[in-house]
């Protein structure tokens, strides 16, 4: 080894050590504390700082040593590792089927014995899993960088909030309602600003999910502002609520059947209801897959010159796509609206665009089990850490910046049913 | 039958300060095979972008059988049945060939929401037709044993017969090929000339071409139109340019 590689290793060492204080001495050896209104910055403990003098070392040294480790072969790289092969297997289309309806059988069960807290989770997860098969169709299948999802989803939630605000509407039929209200939000938006390509298109449906919220935020008179919306109905089956005492005109459930109140009932009607709601929606993307419609895209995000020579109008079909995608969001909104019972526009920011996006990337664009995957790896990984509440952006940026090394292409990247010729 | 099926007259392309195409006429009679050659950088490929939609002409008109086409968006014209290929082959290139030949058959299908969404008879009628027409323009253009490959992983002589056959699916009045002869190596070309020969008169649709190759272009054609430097030089059949002098200067060269 020629001395100025090494000198190369030695400031790139270097350099990583020094990295890691600059992140970590913030994040981990500052503590700050509420005193009084003022805020005081403490130092941390002295072992915290040795344990990140200590880190630093290291990382040293693996930068200096790694090349001479003798590595025939990366793991993650090879094609025969076992887990590789899994990985590809699971892509294809027929294996992802059962996966999937297996998966629908144990999501069916399993609430039953679950607990409370876990059911609840759960549904927050479905609730994105909703949002990232939506947002899937706009990016992954059509191509279409889309920002301001959130807006969509903001636009579901207040159409039933303000209808059963203002006119008592029950959730069953504010469903479609708010569907149909965010689509012709999807719709309205896209016409302008669909002939715009690439990163225009996503400032200005960034642009869109802001004016949206701040929208929301600033109609007091009829949004409530800042403080949104509450008192929102649960849903109902057929007519029976979950609720311990039924308001006028309906009956509860628990007295319809005769056993005794369980709040329990509740959290898993609305888990199984999201659930009903997510398979809905699986199955109508994948019957779009299989459709003209579905092709269109595909064909249109890989060459939009070619399908205008062909006759195909990009305009429409990117206009389907956005339009079906916000619809998907409205539906999501809705339930949400539903299960919080009370909605604001702190629901709606930015980073909710960003962790729908997330998810969606993270999956693989326009996989469906890869979204399903990658929406609970989202939303259960920060429920589960926690006690590590603080560091939350920090892993969720170091697990974006290692999945983009890793597998950029997803998690479970898209095999798509490919038509055949029989011959 | 004596109107030609389409018409360009002064047709006139300007580029801010460029003149790129200046008023250059074309007359394609039905069931002809009408050649556009001229040197490199002629305006060739910039007329055939202004007959398609793809750039709006600053001047001139173009009818499709009598009927004013230049204006419209390039998809709308697609519609009407004037349909092109490209000089670089444009493939949808991960999708299956036959994948290829379904998108193209986008407007004649049932595209209802409903009806695909819960596979209506109707739905799934179309689609197998649209399925059997597919098959059968690749058994044309002799495609069927690649059928279920990625398009992009074809031969390039593969890819643009695949192209045609796309062009193809939309039941074209008029095709337009741009160099479909470019990187074809000769047994290729001898396919191709065979594949525009069958096109002509079995199916009965008419073809614009643009081709370096001169075998090809004098073997084939019913009529050329020769440009040089945006405007047009002369036309007429195979013979007359071939013992143009003007032709032999500009573009032929001295044999």
């Amino acid at each position: 080894m020629s001395s100025t590689s090494f000198n190369k290793q030695l400031k790139t060492a270097f350099f990583s050590a020094l990295l890691v204080i600059a992140v970590a001495y913030p994040v981990l050896g500052l503590k700050l504390t509420t005193v009084g209104i003022g805020l005081e910055v403490h130092g941390a403990s002295s072992t915290t700082l040795a344990i990140i003098f200590g880190a630093a070392v290291l990382m040293f040294i693996w930068q200096l040593v790694r090349d001479r480790i003798p590595t025939p072969r990366r793991g993650y790289g090879s094609k025969n590792s076992p887990l590789t092969r899994l990985g590809t297997k699971l892509t294809e289309p027929s294996v992802q089927r059962w996966v999937i309806l297996g998966l629908i059988l144990v999501a069916l069960v399993w609430p039953f014995w679950g607990s409370r807290g876990a059911v609840d989770i759960a549904t927050l997860i479905l609730i994105y899993v909703m949002l990232g098969l939506g947002l899937n169709i706009v990016v992954g299948l059509a191509g279409l960088l889309d920002l301001g999802y959130v807006g969509f989803y903001a636009v579901g939630a207040y159409s039933y909030a303000l209808l059963s605000h203002y006119y008592g509407l029950g959730f069953w039929i504010c469903l479609p309602i708010a569907g149909l209200m965010a689509a012709l939000f999807g719709f309205l938006l896209g016409f302008p600003v669909l002939r715009l390509r690439g990163d225009y298109l996503a400032i200005v449906t960034l642009g869109f999910g802001e004016i949206i919220r701040i929208l929301l935020r600033n109609l007091t008179s009829i949004t409530g502002g800042p403080n949104g919306i509450s008192g929102i109905d649960k849903p109902t089956l057929f007519n029976l609520t979950f609720e311990r005492r039924a308001p006028e005109g309906m009956q509860t459930f628990h007295e319809f059947f005769g056993i005794a109140y369980n709040s329990n009932y509740k959290v898993i009607f609305l888990y199984l209801v999201a659930l009903l709601l997510v398979l809905l929606t699986l199955f109508v993307i994948n019957r779009l897959l299989r459709m003209p419609i579905g092709r269109a895209w595909e064909a249109l995000r890989e060459d939009e010159i070619a399908c205008r020579a062909l006759g195909l109008n990009p305009t429409l079909i990117k206009l389907s796509a956005f339009t079906l995608g916000a619809c998907f969001a409205g539906f999501a909104g809705s339930f949400f609206a539903a299960r919080q019972g009370l909605v604001s526009p702190e629901s709606f920011t930015f980073i909710e665009s960003a962790i729908i996006l997330a998810i969606v990337v993270l999956g693989g664009m326009g996989s469906q089990l890869g979204v399903i995957l990658a929406a609970i790896v989202m939303i259960l990984l920060p429920e589960l850490m926690r006690e590590f509440s603080e560091y939350r952006m920090l892993m969720f940026g170091a697990m974006m910046v290692l999945m983009m090394i890793w597998r950029p292409q997803g998690l479970l990247p898209m095999q798509r049913p490919h038509l055949e010729l029989r011959k | 039958m004596n109107q030609p099926i389409l018409q360009a007259k002064g047709l006139t392309m300007r580029f801010g300060g460029l003149l790129a195409v200046n008023g250059v006429n074309i007359s394609v009679d039905e069931k002809q095979v009408v050649s556009l050659i001229g040197p490199n950088g002629a305006g060739k490929t910039t007329v055939f972008n202004c007959l398609t939609g793809f750039y709006q002409p600053t001047g001139g008109e173009i009818l499709l059988r009598g009927t004013p086409i230049h204006g419209l968006p390039g998809h709308q014209i697609a519609r009407r049945g004037i349909v092109r290929t490209f000089q670089n082959v444009r493939l949808f290139k991960e999708m299956t060939a036959v994948e290829n030949l379904l998108v193209a058959q986008h407007r004649h299908l049932n595209t209802n929401f409903l009806a695909g969404l819960l596979k209506t008879p109707a739905f799934r009628r179309a689609e197998a037709e649209a399925m059997e027409f597919a098959r059968h323009w690749l058994e044309e253009v002799n495609l069927t044993d690649v059928a279920n490959r990625p398009a992009g992983n074809l031969a390039y002589g593969q890819q643009r017969r695949l192209e045609i056959a796309r062009c193809m699916m939309t039941r074209p009045q008029l095709l337009m090929l741009d160099e479909p002869a470019a990187g074809l190596n000769p047994r290729e070309t001898d396919d191709l000339k065979a594949l525009i020969s069958l096109l002509r008169d079995q199916h009965g649709v008419t073809v614009l071409l643009i081709e370096h190759d001169m075998h090809l272009v004098m073997s084939i054609s019913d009529h050329i139109v020769v440009i040089n430097q945006g405007s047009p030089l002369t036309d007429g059949t195979p013979e007359e340019i071939r013992n143009n002098p003007d032709v032999i200067k500009a573009y032929l060269g001295e044999a």
